[in-house]
């Protein structure tokens, strides 16, 4: 979480996770936002920077991240931070 | 995903200007580094010019600077001044057609992604990609060269 003066501001949640899909184990980000009103002052980034670091240390060597593809505002975030389409597509189908 | 050649000239002068920001450069700089041909090279100006993407300095020197927020203008910005993406292909296949509406929503997903994709990636972005490149181009460079006496 992120503070400033006691509020919080900003917040990341992810997990490792191992063998999805048979993947090796990576981070994920499940979840990220920040105030709007502070927004564009890097604290998302450090948010990002400090839960990779936290994944670093739990062994794993790469970051993944899914979200919808209208989320421009998301993506280009993401992508701002070095992330790259994966070798991953996720598919779906309606249930009868 | 092929594009056409203005648009390639288009992004190179983009990018270059972008990656110079406090400089002028010359059209005729950008048309060597890129191997451009200069006329082919002014239109393309002319048209980021127009978009309010750069802008012609004048005086003594001259050249051009980028004078969008790199930021905020993306890929598809740049592309779309162009070339159409992601064209709904409303006359083939034909949308009355069973067959072309069922095809019609196949090519609409790799449509969709090429937008996503385009659109999320900004100026600076991409400048920030291109300064990997050019360190992951630095690494294999100095790797060391193996003796050809190696074995012998």
């Amino acid at each position: 979480m992120a503070e400033q003066q006691g509020r919080v501001v900003g917040f990341i949640t992810g997990e490792v996770r191992a063998f999805e899909f048979g993947s090796e184990p990576c981070g994920w980000v499940f979840a990220l936002n920040v105030d709007p009103e502070i927004r564009v002052h890097n604290v998302g980034t450090r948010l990002f920077e400090t839960l990779c670091e936290t994944f670093g240390r739990a062994g794993v060597e790469k970051v993944r991240t899914m979200l919808n593809r209208d989320n421009h505002l998301v993506l280009s975030f993401f992508r701002s931070l070095g992330m790259m389409a994966g070798p991953f597509i996720q598919l779906e189908k309606d249930l009868d | 995903m092929k594009l056409q050649k203005a648009t390639l000239c288009g992004l190179y002068a983009v990018l270059e200007l972008a990656a110079h920001s406090d400089q002028q450069i010359s059209a005729a700089e950008i048309a060597d580094k890129y191997d451009i041909s200069i006329n082919h090279l002014a239109k393309v100006l002319r048209s980021l010019v127009r978009a309010k993407l750069v802008e012609s300095v004048r005086g003594a020197g001259g050249g051009y600077r980028f004078s969008g927020n790199p930021k905020r203008v993306t890929l598809l910005d740049v592309i779309e001044l162009f070339e159409e993406v992601g064209r709904d292909a409303e006359d083939s296949p034909p949308v009355y057609l069973d067959e072309g509406l069922a095809l019609h929503k196949v090519l609409r997903e790799i449509d969709d992604i090429a937008i996503a994709t385009l659109s999320s990636i900004s100026i600076t972005t991409l400048l920030k990609i291109i300064e990997k490149q050019k360190r992951g181009t630095k690494a294999d460079t100095k790797a060391p060269v193996r003796s050809s006496a190696e074995g012998v």
